[in-house]
């Protein structure tokens, strides 16, 4: 369920990588602030750690598909919420740039999706009530099934709104969340069962391996400060949507008149399209942006109403002619790198 | 988001590009990661209708495919497996919008489909951006990068562990598999319970590994601060790279090539 | 310089689960000299090198490094003076490339960024590895991340380096160069391993371990070719000194 670069818009793109950004900046401070040296090798291995858990794959009960570790949780509890942001983020990071995996621009909703949830809601208000410092494996069990589900939906959640905002998909809110969160409710149950089952086995042989638990007089979250902290995150959330509604007057309010007139109102489509594509022109590039008079001059290239008669067909046509014309050089680059190679041989 | 054996490999191979020695392979790190996201922002800032304009991007991928002499096959391959999230959601677009806007021989085109493609067409060019990017900088290179452009030293170094460590605990869970597999008799995947117990175990063997790691840091020195050091040029042709490139792409989003090229074609004045 | 550079004095350890693993150790090892430390599995040689750089501290007893006895306070400065090189390469090399590596060290200890330049391309000549300089840890084989490993820990300028198990993971040559390398090094050196051979060539003095007692001290020569004594503490004679070959 990672973002892709091509479903989000620069705007929400760039919007959530400075909302991430500045929670790794507070995470960074954090740590500094509560050191304990050690931490350093265990996040980076910890960080590994998840990838290789990857690998392993599991079957998923009665359905015959296979699913793997996320991270977020079990970073968590093993680390402290500051320190696994951290290795959530930087494993995102990795991920985006050798899997492709989300990509670079989506990685700010990724790191928010993936690692905001878990760390510093779905941790602090669920895991550690329910399971606390407790060794009683049913807490555990109870408190980690719980706690995936309630990272995984939000975050699902979030993917959904950040698709949405975005504009570039046609498919409305209710009907996506519709699709998302069961899915991610399966997922979560098998998912929190295996993090339980993880913390429940080193649990037994290595009681005391637990950082957070082991640390939380030194200032690692307790329940007040998990309040303050997501009272902020609730502030950053709120400072990022409204900064949308402000720039894009109308863009929840297209959202949602999309999903209600979707079905029904057939002869307002093309109204609404216009409307649509008008609004596209301007949120295209970045809030206030100068450039917008420009492209009326060039209104062709400007949105779908465009997409008609000779002025498209050449733009297809030339489009793909310059695309071969591109993979021709490309090849020609290539047979003289490959000469050249042989002849200094 | 899947990870298994086979990327595991793939992951090495990628690797292995990025340190070849090109032209491209030379370019200072931070030079190429602010085109990239330039070239990425650019894309995915034309409006969802769009298509003919984006052709003309192209070029950028392949122009760095060539000139780095990266395999063009393997990156063709590669962002085909790359999870399709992105192209599952947007099939909804022809599905929801079918308003016909152009037809061809009688074969009518709706909006939907126009968006799709548009969607395909960035998510090629964003993907592949993404991958050429790490094929033709080392991952060092990158966390260089990071840290000169100042991002935290924690997660830069973070970065590093995982970079250093993905590889030899990548082993570790390929030699575990492997035995699994030699007493398991063709069953594939794990109950969930062996899953947490192998899970667990490599939990607690990496936990022991960071130990010693710990001790390895504190024999040389390592009193909390982390200090990395290593110079790097932002040269000229680092900078002329930057300039021309991004300026190009920006130029290109607001000025189709697309339509000059083929109004030439078509024998059309403007 | 003081003439003994590292003194045990009746020295004990006892991990915190309760396991004695040394019990009582006294001995006394001469600037320049090398010291080889054997014994069979658990004989307590990974303490005792563990504790020589401060990782675990004596429980009762003392341990000196120069003068200086190893405690909480004096344990960071003595890890300048003590380098330890791990047995697993990979857990010693913990950065991405060979240059950050090595650089770490001298990083801690405040050098300029020329002079880390320079200590590394020392380091990395002294191993005879400096085309390596640029690559990732990950590349390399097992015999280089070994020589790195030595030159990461040389790149701090330490007086006594103290290595466990350095030629496990080795094929033949490279177990081969490692022992030339050894050799040429006029640190004080000491050495736990299996590897007798390796022992006899490089070290002139030997340590047998059991159960955290030292049961023989004495030339290498001498000790690795007493079979009764080799046979009492679970070990066997050196390949090179083995007389019942099987050719015979």
């Amino acid at each position: 369920m990672h973002m892709a670069d091509a479903l989000i818009s620069p705007a929400v793109g760039i919007g959530f990588w400075a909302a991430s950004i500045s929670v790794i900046a507070l995470c960074a401070n954090k740590l500094k602030n509560t050191f304990n040296d050690k931490i350093i090798p265990l996040m980076g291995v910890m960080g590994a750690f998840i990838f290789a858990g990857q690998m392993i794959n599991f079957t998923i009960p009665a359905t015959g598909s296979s699913g793997h570790i996320g991270g977020g949780l079990l970073l968590t509890i093993i680390l402290g919420p500051w320190a696994a942001f951290i290795t959530i983020s930087s494993v995102l990071f990795v991920q985006a740039l050798f899997f492709a995996d989300g990509g670079l621009l989506a990685l700010g909703c990724n790191i928010w999706n993936l690692g905001i949830y878990p760390c510093f809601i779905a941790y602090p208000l669920i895991y550690k009530l329910i399971a606390g410092n407790s060794s009683n494996n049913k807490n555990i069990m109870i408190g980690s099934v719980l706690g995936v589900i309630l990272g995984l939906e939000l975050g699902a959640f979030s993917v959904v709104s950040e698709t949405v905002l975005s504009g570039i998909t046609e498919l409305p809110f209710l009907t996506f969340t519709g699709i998302m969160l069961p899915i991610h409710l399966l997922i979560a149950l098998v998912e929190g069962t295996v993090k339980g089952a993880i913390i429940i086995y080193v649990k037994n042989i290595q009681p005391d391996l637990f950082y957070a638990e082991n640390h939380s007089d030194n200032a690692f979250l307790n329940l007040k400060k998990a309040l303050i902290s997501i009272g902020v995150l609730a502030l950053i959330t709120g400072g990022i949507f409204s900064w949308f509604a402000s720039t894009h007057p109308d863009g929840l309010e297209w959202s949602l008149g999309k999903i209600s007139g979707q079905e029904e109102l057939p002869p307002k489509e093309t109204e609404l399209h216009k409307n649509l594509s008008r609004l596209q022109e301007k949120t295209a590039f970045l809030p206030d942006y100068s450039f917008g008079k420009q492209e009326s001059r060039e209104p062709e290239n400007a949105s779908w109403l465009a997409v008609s008669g000779g002025t498209s067909v050449s733009g297809i046509i030339g489009g793909i002619f310059s695309l071969g014309l591109t993979i021709l050089i490309g090849i020609v680059i290539k047979f003289f790198r490959k000469r050249n190679l042989v002849n200094t041989q | 988001m899947s990870f298994n054996q086979f990327e595991f490999f793939d992951l090495g191979y990628l690797d292995y590009l990025s340190y070849k020695d090109t032209f491209i392979h030379r370019i200072d790190p931070r030079a190429k990661l602010i085109v990239s996201l330039i070239f990425i922002i650019t894309v995915i800032s034309f409006p969802k209708y769009e298509i003919s304009s984006l052709f003309i991007y192209f070029f950028f991928p392949i122009f760095l495919i060539a000139m780095a002499d990266l395999p063009a096959k393997v990156i063709i391959k590669r962002i085909f497996i790359v999870s399709p999230f992105a192209l599952m959601i947007g099939i909804f677009n022809p599905i929801i919008d079918r308003k016909v806007i152009i037809t061809i021989y009688g074969l009518g085109i709706t909006s939907g489909w126009i968006s799709y493609f548009s969607i395909i067409i960035k998510f090629i060019l964003t993907v592949s951006t993404g991958f050429i990017l790490i094929a033709t900088t080392s991952f060092p290179g990158i966390c260089l990068a990071l840290e000169k452009l100042k991002v935290p030293k924690v997660f830069v170094l973070q970065l590093m562990f995982i970079y250093r460590y993905i590889f030899v605990l990548g082993e570790e869970v390929v030699r575990t598999m492997r035995a699994r597999e030699l007493r398991s008799f063709g069953k594939k995947g794990y109950e969930l319970s062996i899953a947490g117990n192998i899970l667990g175990t490599l939990l607690l063997r990496t936990i022991d590994r960071s130990e010693r790691i710990y001790q390895s840091m504190c024999s040389r020195g390592f009193t909390g601060n982390i200090n990395l050091s290593k110079k790097i040029n932002f040269t000229l042709t680092d900078l002329l790279y930057t300039l021309i490139l991004s300026a190009m792409f920006i130029v290109l989003r607001f000025f189709s090539g697309s339509y000059a090229v083929g109004r030439m074609l078509l024998g059309k004045g403007s | 310089m003081s003439h003994h550079i590292i003194e045990a004095q009746d020295l004990y350890f006892v991990y915190p689960d309760g396991t004695k693993a040394i019990n009582g150790i006294s001995f006394k090892i001469i600037h320049g000299e090398s010291v080889g430390i054997v014994g069979s599995n658990g004989a307590g040689k990974s303490t005792l090198i563990m504790q020589m750089n401060g990782f675990f501290l004596p429980t009762s007893g003392s341990l000196k490094i120069g003068a200086t006895p190893v405690n909480e306070k004096t344990k960071v400065d003595i890890r300048r003076h003590v380098g330890l090189v791990f047995q697993n390469p990979d857990d010693q090399l913990f950065m991405p490339t060979v240059f950050d590596d090595i650089a770490f060290g001298p990083l801690n200890l405040g050098f300029s960024k020329e002079e880390v330049e320079k200590c590394v391309d020392e380091s990395l000549k002294m191993v005879g590895c400096l085309e390596l300089k640029d690559r990732p840890s990950h590349h390399l084989s097992l015999g280089q991340k070994r020589a790195v490993s030595i030159a990461c820990i040389l790149s701090m300028g330490p007086d006594i380096l103290v290595m466990d198990e350095p030629s496990s993971f080795l094929d033949h040559r490279s177990r081969r160069d490692l022992i030339n390398l050894l050799k040429k090094f006029t640190h004080t050196k000491i050495i736990v391993s299996h590897d007798l051979d390796l022992i006899l060539e490089v070290c002139e003095r030997c340590i047998i371990l059991k159960d955290g007692k030292i049961q023989a001290d004495g030339k290498a020569k001498d000790i690795l070719s007493e079979e009764n004594i080799l046979k009492q503490n679970n070990l066997e004679l050196p390949l090179t000194l083995q007389k019942n070959n099987i050719l015979k």
